[in-house]
């Protein structure tokens, strides 16, 4: 679809080999996929009838930058009875912040819906 | 109490009543479609297009899913139009071949869980199977296994992988007894798939946070055991809401890793909270949420709740609906026949032949490839003793279920190499050893049992080196570089980097062995009624068609010729006989092709010892054998009276290169006889002895008492009828009309 695509890190796959695996030069970051290719596989989504979808790879983007370590523990946030409502709209601003608007957005719907549902901390 | 009588007694001990049934309850939520208290479909948009009520809830009242779901899950702009139309008028639009799959996924997307499950409820079995053909997102069909064991055995674990491959799965699922060896399993599958062929997507079902990090480090491909339930209360219980689901979803994309979710009627019934609902009713809700949070696809069918599905009226139809719901809905379908629904091999067989037929992007989404008692999910629908029995269903259909025959010696020299690499890539790393018992057991073996060298601590230690060292995947592919595995290293790191491009998060997406990317978007379904959609290459049937233990004409007479033998001769070669005087001679006739093509019979009795027999019961009665080859009819009655014609007590024998044979008379017409034993399979060589003894028995004027045909409940017919059209057209060959009889000698 898109054949000259790059990693998170700006490398390009074609220069990772077994070699290169082996001579210690390729890191697992090096083969994360870069936001951008998450956006233009949102789209592909969304030309084959799936906004859903495409929303979803939208989020993915947002994310595919943020530490792995991170991305755990706003997940983590987010499974009942973890968070309070100021806890979760404190993540969707931090979120806003570094430009992830639709995980902020996520996470403000869950605070509403989460304390109409009984689901926060408490 | 009294005893049921003995026609009772017989049906209740078939392997269909350990299975359990229950009498529909809606209150329990053990009633499949259409439940008293299924919502009535609706859906009311405010002036600003926010839906205020849906499915005859009003939003104040939505639960979680309700509330997911008509934020994000509908596509409002045809939302008015598809909750209008008819249910039928759509029911029969999703079986319409003339009506586009586009069409349907367009509506479909306006459909709230009560619409949609409505629609399909009035879907008929066959039409469920038309519906899944046209519907299912790939065009390509697919399969899924397991591969565990109880002993997380990594040896083990890499020598299934790469069975698995070898028969053509596609995806490999593993799992865990011990959490804590879930590392060291996903590294051993993931090598052992890629020893097997490139391609091969890899996961490891754990809880959803371990699952997660490791599809962040590289150790598995896909996801799959993303859980989501049809009620509030299960929902929540599985300490998830949507948010958090849609999250987890978003997060296995951001890593470039494939992931699905998995659901299943019946499973909120199983934990007491089904709120009186219908199991279709609850698993459109399900579905419907899944497209909201933007995963790609489900995994349902059931799945762990598939015998509550069947334990109702209409609930194996149901388990189908579930998965042709997932298709509407635009989704990549993993349709079930996982987790054993019965004890039963007809009731097993009755529940996934439908979906083979129609295909699907995954007929099973856990075949067992491993024995039933290493199956760490459960023991599944299909299990590795019906390997062979999948690969006949898709040839006697000519269907594609995703599963090809593989060779003895291939998978040996491939599980060789799976626990070879695994070794090496074990002491490479500091993971552990191996000794050399414990990998011959686990190349050779049918199931863990077969492997007692394994050491449990093994897979544990490796596991936490892994964890505390931060092995990654990397790793595994520069240990396998160094070690000499090098394609293996390769197949690993092509996975890797499928990642970057992420092609194959698309819906229904699976490698081919040629690292081709088949989805949705490469592969789209495009079945337009019959003549169109989905045809296997010719090398995909060649592959279907082709299984182990088929049979031609060459093989049946080159293993004739291995019995050949030179106690049978022609003893006379002009051909011409004059009938005997004595009123002891008997003569026994042979078919054209015995002593030159056919030496052996279907019960593996030699000719010529057949032969033998019936002389020596002959010579017992006091009477004298010949042996005359009939070259100019394949016919056992002919044979038989041209013998007695010859004979000078009147008394022929006929018999058969394939063993069967009669005592006829000369003055009876060919078609009747004195005895016949057509049974040949079975006639043995105590049965040819009797026949001579009876055939000298009616030589001497007596009338024997018949024997009698032994009696087999096998499938005498499915077993021979293959030789038995070889063998006969053998002997057509070797008979020419007008040819007269030679008399043989056989050697005593």
């Amino acid at each position: 679809m898109s054949p000259s695509t790059l990693g998170a890190s700006g490398r390009d796959p074609a220069e990772i080999t077994v070699e290169a695996v082996r001579d210690g030069t390729v890191d697992i970051a090096d083969l994360r996929i870069h936001p951008d290719q998450l956006v233009h596989q949102a789209e592909v989504a969304e030309a084959h009838e799936n906004p859903q979808l495409g929303a979803n790879f939208r989020r993915a983007a947002e994310l595919a930058s943020l530490p792995d370590e991170q991305v755990l523990a706003l997940y983590d946030a987010l499974r009942p009875y973890r968070s309070t409502a100021d806890e979760l709209r404190a993540h969707a601003d931090s979120l806003s912040e570094t430009g992830a608007v639709l995980n902020a957005a996520l996470f403000r719907e869950a605070a509403e819906v989460y304390a109409r549902r009984g689901l926060l901390r408490r | 109490m009294t005893t049921p009588i003995g026609r009772f007694r017989f049906m209740d001990a078939q392997l269909v009543n350990l299975d359990g049934f229950a009498v529909e309850d809606p209150s329990l939520g053990l009633i499949a479609f259409d439940a008293p208290e299924d919502p009535k479909p609706s859906l009311v948009l405010d002036r600003d297009n926010r839906v205020i009520e849906m499915d005859s809830r009003r939003s104040e009242d939505f639960d979680v899913l309700d509330e997911f779901i008509a934020r994000h899950g509908l596509d409002l702009d045809v939302a008015t139009e598809a909750m209008e139309l008819d249910d039928v008028a759509f029911a029969r639009m999703a079986v319409d071949p003339a009506v586009p799959r586009a069409e349907i996924v367009r509506l479909g997307a306006g459909m709230t869980p009560a619409k949609l499950a409505r629609c399909l409820s009035l879907l008929r079995p066959v039409e469920l199977g038309l519906a899944m053909t046209k519907m299912r997102a790939r065009r390509t069909p697919s399969n899924q296994a397991h591969v565990t064991n109880r002993s997380d055995d990594p040896l083990l674990l890499a020598a299934d992988a790469a069975t698995a491959a070898a028969f053509g799965f596609r995806e490999v699922e593993t799992t865990v007894p011990v959490l804590g060896d879930a590392p060291s399993n996903a590294v051993a599958v993931s090598i052992g798939a890629a020893v097997g062929s490139p391609g091969v997507l890899v996961q490891c079902s754990v809880e959803e946070a371990i699952e997660l990090e490791m599809g962040m480090r590289g150790l598995v491909s896909y996801a799959e055991t993303v859980s989501i339930y049809g009620t509030e209360q299960v929902f929540i219980d599985g300490d998830d809401t949507p948010w958090s689901k849609a999250f987890l979803t978003s997060a296995y994309a951001s890593r470039g890793v494939k992931m699905r979710v998995t659901s299943g009627g019946g499973s909120e019934a199983l934990m007491g909270a089904a709120e009186r609902r219908s199991m279709f009713y609850l698993e459109a809700r399900c579905v419907a949420l899944a497209r909201a949070l933007g995963s790609q696809g489900v995994q349902n069918g059931g799945i762990d709740s598939a015998a509550v599905a069947g334990s109702v009226p209409g609930g194996v139809r149901s388990l189908m609906a579930e998965n042709v719901m997932v298709m509407v809905r635009n989704l990549e379908a993993c349709t079930g026949n996982d987790a054993l629904m019965s004890e039963s091999h007809v009731r097993r067989t009755s529940r996934t032949l439908p979906i083979l037929l129609a295909g699907s992007d995954y007929v099973c989404s856990g075949f067992g490839s491993i024995q039933r008692y290493d199956n760490m999910f459960g023991p599944s629908q299909w299990n590795s003793e019906d390997v062979d029995d999948f690969l006949v269903m898709q040839r006697d259909w000519g269907v594609d279920g995703g599963l090809r025959t593989a060779a003895e010696p291939r998978v040996a020299e491939l599980r060789t190499r799976a626990v070879d690499a695994v070794r090496a890539v074990y002491r490479h790393l500091g993971l552990g050893d191996f000794t050399d018992t414990w990998a011959a057991q686990a190349v050779d073996a049918a199931g863990s049992k077969d492997v007692p060298a394994a050491d449990l601590m093994t897979p544990l230690v490796a596991s936490r080196i892994i964890r505390e060292t931060a092995v990654t995947m990397l790793d595994v592919v520069a240990a396998l570089y160094e070690t000499g595995f090098e394609d293996e290293a390769g197949r690993i790191l092509a996975m890797l980097k499928a990642r970057v491009a992420g092609d194959y998060l698309q819906t229904a997406a699976i490698f081919d062995e040629d690292m081709r990317i088949l989805s949705l978007v490469t592969d789209p379904n495009d079945y337009a009624g019959p003549g169109t959609g989905y045809v296997p290459t010719s090398a995909r049937q060649s592959e279907i068609d082709t299984i182990r233990q088929q049979r031609s004409l060459e093989d049946l007479r080159a293993e004739q010729a291995g019995y050949r033998s030179d106690d049978l001769t022609v003893e006379d070669v002009s051909g011409t006989q004059a009938a005997g005087n004595d009123p002891r001679d008997v003569v026994i006739g042979v078919s054209p092709a015995v002593g030159r093509e056919i030496w052996r019979t279907l019960s593996g009795l030699s000719v010529v010892d057949a032969l033998r027999e019936l002389l020596a019961g002959l010579e017992e009665e006091g009477c004298v054998g010949r042996v005359i080859r009939v070259n100019d009819t394949i016919d056992l009655g002919m044979i038989g009276l041209t013998a007695a014609r010859l004979a000078g007590s009147g008394i022929g024998i006929g018999l058969q290169g394939k063993g069967t044979a009669l005592i006829h008379r000369r003055d009876l017409p060919p078609l009747a006889n004195l005895e016949l034993y057509s049974v040949a399979p079975s006639v043995d060589a105590r049965a040819y002895r009797q026949l001579g003894i009876n055939a000298g028995r009616h030589a001497k004027g007596a009338t024997p008492e018949p024997a009698r045909n032994a009696y087999s409940d096998e499938a005498i017919e499915a077993r021979y009828h293959t030789k038995v059209v070889a063998l006969v057209g053998i002997e057509r060959a070797c008979s020419e009309p007008g040819a007269l009889p030679q008399q043989l000698a056989v050697q005593r």
